[in-house]
């Protein structure tokens, strides 16, 4: 059998119900019959000691095709500069591939480690008995097994076919962090030199013979549909093949070129049947959001009782609106459909879920479904959607030949899934020192999984509890979490809930501070005093962490030293996806408005797999956050978004991007996320900044509406 | 459909094309440049960024018509003999994370270097300004360039 039906083969054993771990693991009589070694799904050494690494988690700029391959080439103690890396389609080999919730290396890190370290504990066994030596005078080093003795040594892929012959160990010792020779290293990304020359595969650019290329006039107004279509003038266009209604709401240009498929659509006629939300507006939303608040919530954490506290009560209402992801990379796919079956091309963060849900909209079998996983050009959640997947299958289905569908920004931006808009009401009791006792937050907002159909266990949207955290010390908490609806399309942008909980948390904390005339950090350092475990879901957080976060940004800020004339300086710590995050913000004010100059990050984030990748998110988190913070609105009116492109949705720029300092806590925890986790403090510890500056709270972003 | 003639990166090339197609499209459907990225289609973005005659333009907004006859050179012909010291520098400097604006980026960093062989801060926000970047690489970009232009290989301007 080739490597691939091996593993393919492998498939099986893991549908009939073994674990995630071992399931993989080849039946023993089955791994002598190729001259490959590869006991698991993860990885494959020939005779001819090619190694090669398999990613089953997608690569959109956060590293995962570097720092996945670096956790099990520790193990396996590998000669990094030997590995070669495989892009992992759609599979049932690695169990959900996902990627998102800045979950790939901490869900990865514990089955990557394994499979390194089984294949290492093989290959040394297999010289060992080529050798006749003990198991135990053998060793593995960088690519070899060598038996110091007697200065004998044989590669890799010289063992490879003793190796695959040999039992897979059942039990394996991991290495001790002391020992680790590739995690924790700057090592260089594999992915750079293609990105810097051009010849990056990102999904909008694969081509295949016959491909044409399509794009879609979909209905302006949510939850309106075509009602008729007139094609006369697009057909007139050359080079278009194909005008046809592809679904509900949307009609597909087919085209030979994709400037072809774009004037095929400027010119087609389309009457919408603008359906029941022709008068949604973002006011009505957030009006709705404030009924709904009105509304017993599900409990996300308590403490005590909160309305037994005796003291100074303080409350304050905060509100964000509804964003847009706005990858570089518009969407696109492309598919090839055939009645035996449908062939993606998809820049993705759900290969499993666009070959279940292509399946489906097609009507074939997901087995029939072969999902290939290209490069994003930025992510940021939108792409956990199916929507261009399955636009692509469907319009591929209609012409009977391959198509890639490609999105405009426009496209992007008006048909995109959105963060939800959200209402916070919070509340406070202080003592007489001016500490509180009381702290209550109710999260008001639609729910991203719900509005899906997927379940909201006891009214807790699922992503709550990795993103709404709150890492006090308290006598008395309620955080809570009131579900409104909306029928504006949501989905999970970075940082997920994390971003709005975090912005009204972050901020009210300061605001208590100023009430009781304390420095902001003190006043947190005093909530963060005495260690303590504070359960929250499946995670354990620990006060001693978030403190640890929170003096060391503090230490490199130089918090306690004043600032130069015009300068000032907010702070605001979040913890979410396991991590652990403080902010320091320092700003002036140029005319009404901020201008951020240096914001100092530290985060504990466990075990650091690659610090260079690391001190890229940080600062990547924080320049998306700034976006958020300052400008990113959705609007609705008359049942339509608003912003169209860059000019009224507009990122920052160069100009505006602060110096941002990273620094992560030496630690040897199991690691935990850092894609997300830079985001939260942003908003809160800019507009604490501002407070400092002009004594006024900004409890609405963004801050330049 | 009318025909074209480029001279892109170096070759000339004939093209059939209708006459308001931008460059852009040109470049990547019809010459299967891919390296040149659309990103909005409208001038904001700075992805679509390829030099004619040397000059930094968007082929997003330049209708081919516009550019027959002329040197159009893209990220795939930046480098004459391997990598430009553009390239190296954003290599060195770890700059793309999604990576899909820095070609974009790295033309409109070797135009300036091409006019400004030892740009200052202001010089290169100015520059880069219109050029986007989601993932927020904006530091790391103006190291990058600040390191090309310390090179040995710039004196005589970028190539």
């Amino acid at each position: 059998m080739s490597p691939l039906s091996r593993r393919e083969f492998v498939a099986a054993g893991v549908a009939a119900g073994a674990g995630l771990v071992v399931g993989f693991y080849l039946p023993h009589g089955e791994r002598g019959s190729s001259r490959a070694f590869s006991p698991n799904a993860y990885l494959r050494i020939t005779p001819e000691n090619r190694i090669t690494i398999v990613v089953a988690r997608s690569e959109m700029g956060q590293g995962v095709r570097t720092a996945l391959p670096m956790i099990l080439a520790e193990e396996l103690e590998a000669d990094w500069k030997q590995i070669e890396i495989e892009q992992a389609g759609a599979s049932t080999l690695y169990g959900d591939q996902t990627t998102g919730g800045s979950a790939s290396v901490r869900t990865t890190w514990d089955p990557m480690r394994k499979a390194g370290a089984a294949a290492r504990e093989m290959l040394i066994s297999a010289a060992a008995l080529t050798w006749g030596v003990a198991r135990s005078s053998c060793s593995a080093q960088n690519g070899s097994v060598v038996h110091a003795a007697s200065n004998r040594k044989l590669s890799y892929g010289e063992l490879a076919g003793k190796a695959a012959t040999l039992p897979i160990p059942s039990d394996v010792t991991l290495k001790q962090a002391k020992d680790y020779k590739i995690v924790g290293q700057r090592l260089a990304r594999v992915d750079t030199p293609a990105k810097v020359k051009g010849e990056a595969g990102f999904g909008i650019d694969f081509r295949m013979p016959g491909m044409k290329h399509a794009v879609l006039s979909r209905c302006p107004t949510i939850g309106g549909k075509v009602a008729s279509f007139d094609d006369k003038e697009s057909k007139r266009n050359s080079g278009v093949s194909y005008v046809g209604k592809i679904s509900d709401a949307a009609v597909a240009v087919v085209a030979d070129s994709v400037w072809g498929a774009m004037e095929g659509r400027r010119v087609l006629s389309v009457n919408w049947d603008d359906g029941p939300n022709k008068d949604l507006s973002t006011a009505a939303v957030m009006e709705l959001l404030k009924q709904t608040a009105a509304k017993k919530g599900a409990s996300l954490y308590s403490v005590g009782d909160v309305t037994k506290a005796k003291g100074r009560r303080i409350t304050a209402e905060y509100q964000l609106p509804f964003m847009a992801h706005a990858p570089m990379e518009p969407g696109n796919c492309t598919a090839n459909y055939s009645a035996s079956g449908c062939e993606l091309w998809a820049p993705t963060q759900v290969p499993q879920d666009c070959r279940d849900s292509v399946a489906q909209a097609v009507g074939l079998d997901p087995d029939q479904v072969k999902v290939n996983v290209t490069l994003m050009g930025g992510g940021f959640g939108r792409r956990l959607e199916h929507d261009y997947a399955v636009e692509a299958a469907l319009v591929s289905k209609a012409i009977g030949g391959p198509v890639k569908v490609i999105w405009t920004r426009e496209d992007d931006m008006r048909f995109s899934t959105y963060r939800p808009a959200s209402l916070h009401q919070l509340s406070a009791v202080l003592d007489g020192a001016g500490w509180p006792v009381a702290f209550t937050h109710r999260i008001i907002a639609p729910s991203i999984s719900g509005q899906k159909g997927q379940p909201v266990p006891g009214g807790v949207d699922p992503d709550l509890p990795d993103e709404a955290a709150f890492v006090y010390g308290m006598s008395n908490v309620s955080i809570e979490s009131v579900i409104a609806e909306t029928p504006v399309p949501l989905g999970w942008m970075r940082s997920v809930y994390a971003l709005q909980v975090g912005f009204a948390s972050e901020s009210f904390i300061d605001e208590l501070a100023a009430a009781a005339g304390k420095d902001p950090l003190e006043y947190r350092l005093h909530m963060l005093s005495k260690d303590q475990d504070i359960q929250y879901f499946t995670t354990t957080w620990h006060t001693a962490r978030m403190r640890g976060v929170l003096q060391l940004a503090a230490e490199k800020a130089g918090w306690k030293k004043p600032l130069p004339a015009g300068r000032f300086r907010g702070i605001a710590c979040f913890a979410c996806f396991s991590s652990y995050m403080a902010e320091v913000v320092e700003i002036s004010m140029e005319n009404g408005t901020p201008r951020v100059h240096r914001v100092v990050a530290v985060v504990d984030c466990g075990q650091v797999v690659n610090p260079s990748i690391l001190e890229q998110q940080v600062p990547g988190g924080i320049v998306y956050a700034l976006t958020n913070a300052l400008r990113a609105k959705i609007t609705i009116e008359k049942g339509r978004v608003v912003q169209g492109n860059f000019d009224d949705y507009a990122p920052l720029r160069m100009e505006e991007t602060p110096v941002v300092e990273v620094y992560a806590v030496p630690s040897t925890e199991v690691p935990t996320g850092i894609g997300e986790p830079s985001v939260p403090p942003l908003a809160p510890a800019l507009c604490n900044a501002m407070y400092a500056a002009t004594k006024k709270r900004i409890r609405a972003l963004p801050i330049l509406s | 459909m009318a025909d074209f003639t480029l001279r892109v990166n170096g070759s000339e090339k004939r093209v059939s094309v209708s006459p308001e197609t931008p460059l852009l499209w040109v470049l990547r459907d019809t010459m299967e440049l891919t390296g040149t990225k659309f990103g909005c289609g409208a001038g904001f973005c700075g992805a679509c960024t390829v030099h004619v005659e040397g000059e930094a333009i968007r082929s997003c907004s330049t209708p081919v018509s516009q550019v027959a006859g002329k040197n159009v050179t893209t990220i795939e012909g930046l480098g004459v003999n391997g990598l430009h010291v553009l390239q190296q520098a954003w290599i060195a400097e770890e700059v793309p994370q999604c990576g899909y604006c820095q070609t974009g980026q790295i033309m409109t960093a070797a135009a300036l270097l091409a006019k400004t062989p030892h740009p200052s801060d202001e010089q290169i926000t100015q520059a880069m300004n219109g050029n986007l970047c989601r993932c927020g690489t904006y530091e790391r970009i103006r190291k990058a360039i600040h390191r090309a232009s310390e090179s040995a290989a710039v004196p005589g301007g970028a190539r």
